[in-house]
């Protein structure tokens, strides 16, 4: 079963077993303007929720990126070396940062869903 | 002085067109400026500046006459520029120097038939202009400044065309010189300049007519202009290697350090007379301990500012000043500053970033090549 969950930090995590895929939203993606690179973890880093996992710079600035939840990176994005503009052409979709496994499935309860997600933004 | 987090931010006269156009709105120096534009983004505005051209509105910046049969002189006594020398109509890039040979502001000082005609930053003109009007005591000369004027600048190669289809003289002004001229049927003070490495000009105008002007330039252009905001106008002055005030220079960096004494000339080096000119005197003759290069990092990682630089045995030699992505050099690029001895292009060096050394080296500015009218 797949479910796409949300962040105060405005990332999704689509969740697929065990294993969670790690992006930034559109909304946020349009607050960072142009990216131009992205730095993420190693492959096999063990994480806790709440964790720097990585950093997104764009033109202007650079922005920190969390691990969602507790786990440990199983894979990258390799597409963003070479393509850091995937990240505002494809947010939700081409331009993911990581995948990790979830080490405590309950901490998935805390996050929003797509409607809390909109309200949430809807307020800023 | 004013309090920036209590002072309400100021409008430029561009404001309900920066809205009505998208922009996104940030605080700069005081004011409501803007960023970038919804849609289309720094990369976009920094790329048709560089390909078509770009409206900035740079009204935020400071405007003032300085007036009087001793005006060039007596302006000299504050800056290390040629300014007596400096013919009708003709512009000059200078700096407010401070008794240690500190840099006030940069500035820019255009000789008028009436008058010295002065730009200064945003950040800095209550600052300046209190500077200057407190050296004019007891003087025949007088400070004036404009506080109901506009400024806008029009920016790249196709600058000259879309400007000389209402104000046909302006295709006729040489680079860094100035004339009054009707634009549109405003009476403009335009001049052939501004900070981005591209032909352009920059354009003083009543601030009441400020936005239909905008609008005429904008709207008749084809699509070849094309409103630009700050994050473009940045990236843009970095790649063409110019200081941002407050970043790349203040108070506690002279000229030969900031590798700017090429703007203070052969006669004002040999009679002095201005703040600090001892100093820089000496630092000429003598060197300095620390110099601002440009930086290129090797790979893809931005630097910004305050970066740490260190030599490649581990050992601090400087700071990265400014710093981002160059859209037109397609990487990252810096400036800072760096001891001497590693001053010298293509000295390989490593930038700190969430610290991890990054591996730069130390290049010739600018980093994309200028292209003005000769």
């Amino acid at each position: 079963m797949t479910a796409i969950k949300y962040t105060n930090e405005h990332e999704w995590v689509r969740v697929e077993g065990e294993v969670c895929t790690v992006g930034v939203t559109d909304y946020a993606q349009q607050q960072l303007g142009d990216v131009v690179f992205v730095e993420l973890p190693e492959t096999g880093k063990r994480m806790n929720k709440g964790a720097l996992a990585g950093t997104v710079e764009s033109v202007k600035a650079a922005s920190e990126i969390y691990a969602p939840v507790s786990g440990e990176i199983s894979e990258t994005n390799g597409a963003l070396d070479d393509d850091p503009a995937l990240v505002n052409s494809a947010a939700e979709g081409g331009g993911w940062f990581f995948k990790m496994t979830i080490a405590e499935p309950a901490q998935l309860d805390a996050l929003m869903d797509r409607d809390a997600y909109d309200a949430y933004v809807a307020g800023l | 002085m004013t309090n920036p987090a209590t002072e309400p931010l100021k409008r430029t006269p561009l404001h309900a067109l920066h809205l009505e156009l998208g922009g996104k709105m940030t605080p700069f120096a005081g004011y409501h400026m803007a960023l970038s534009y919804q849609g289309r983004g720094i990369i976009a505005e920094h790329n048709h500046t560089r390909q078509k051209a770009s409206l900035f509105d740079v009204s935020h910046m400071g405007q003032a006459r300085l007036r009087g049969d001793e005006a060039a002189s007596v302006l000299e006594t504050l800056v290390g520029a040629d300014i007596q020398g400096l013919a009708a109509g003709k512009m000059r890039y200078t700096l407010l120097t401070n008794e240690a040979g500190g840099i006030i502001d940069d500035l820019i000082v255009t000789r008028m038939d009436d008058c010295l005609f002065l730009v200064v930053n945003a950040a800095r003109k209550e600052a300046d202009f209190a500077h200057i009007s407190a050296h004019l005591k007891d003087r025949a000369t007088e400070l004036e400044v404009i506080g109901n004027r506009a400024l806008l600048a029009i920016q790249g190669p196709m600058a000259a065309g879309v400007l000389a289809a209402h104000a046909p003289r302006a295709a006729n002004l040489a680079f860094m010189s100035a004339a009054w001229m009707e634009v549109a049927g405003v009476h403009c003070l335009v001049s052939r300049s501004g900070y981005t490495g591209e032909d352009g000009f920059e354009i003083s105008t009543p601030e009441s007519q400020a936005e239909r002007l905008a609008r005429i330039l904008l709207e008749n252009s084809d699509g070849d202009l094309e409103l630009a905001g700050l994050g473009a106008r940045d990236s843009l002055r970095l790649e063409a290697g110019f200081c941002l005030y407050g970043a790349d220079i203040d108070e506690a960096t002279t000229p030969v350090e900031a590798a700017l004494a090429w703007t203070v000339p052969k006669r004002r080096r040999i009679e002095g007379g201005f703040p600090g000119a001892a100093i820089i005197n000496d630092q000429i003759a003598n060197g300095v301990a620390r110099k601002r290069v440009g930086i290129r990092p090797l790979g893809r990682a931005p630097a910004r500012a305050h970066t740490e630089i260190r030599n490649k045995n581990g050992d601090p030699i400087g700071e990265i000043t400014s710093g981002g992505f160059g859209p037109t050099l397609g990487g990252p690029l810096a400036m800072g500053y760096v001891k001497t001895e590693f001053a010298k292009k293509e000295t390989p060096v490593d930038l700190i970033v969430r610290g991890k050394a990054h591996p730069a080296e130390v290049a010739a500015m600018p980093f994309v090549a200028h292209r003005y009218v000769k």
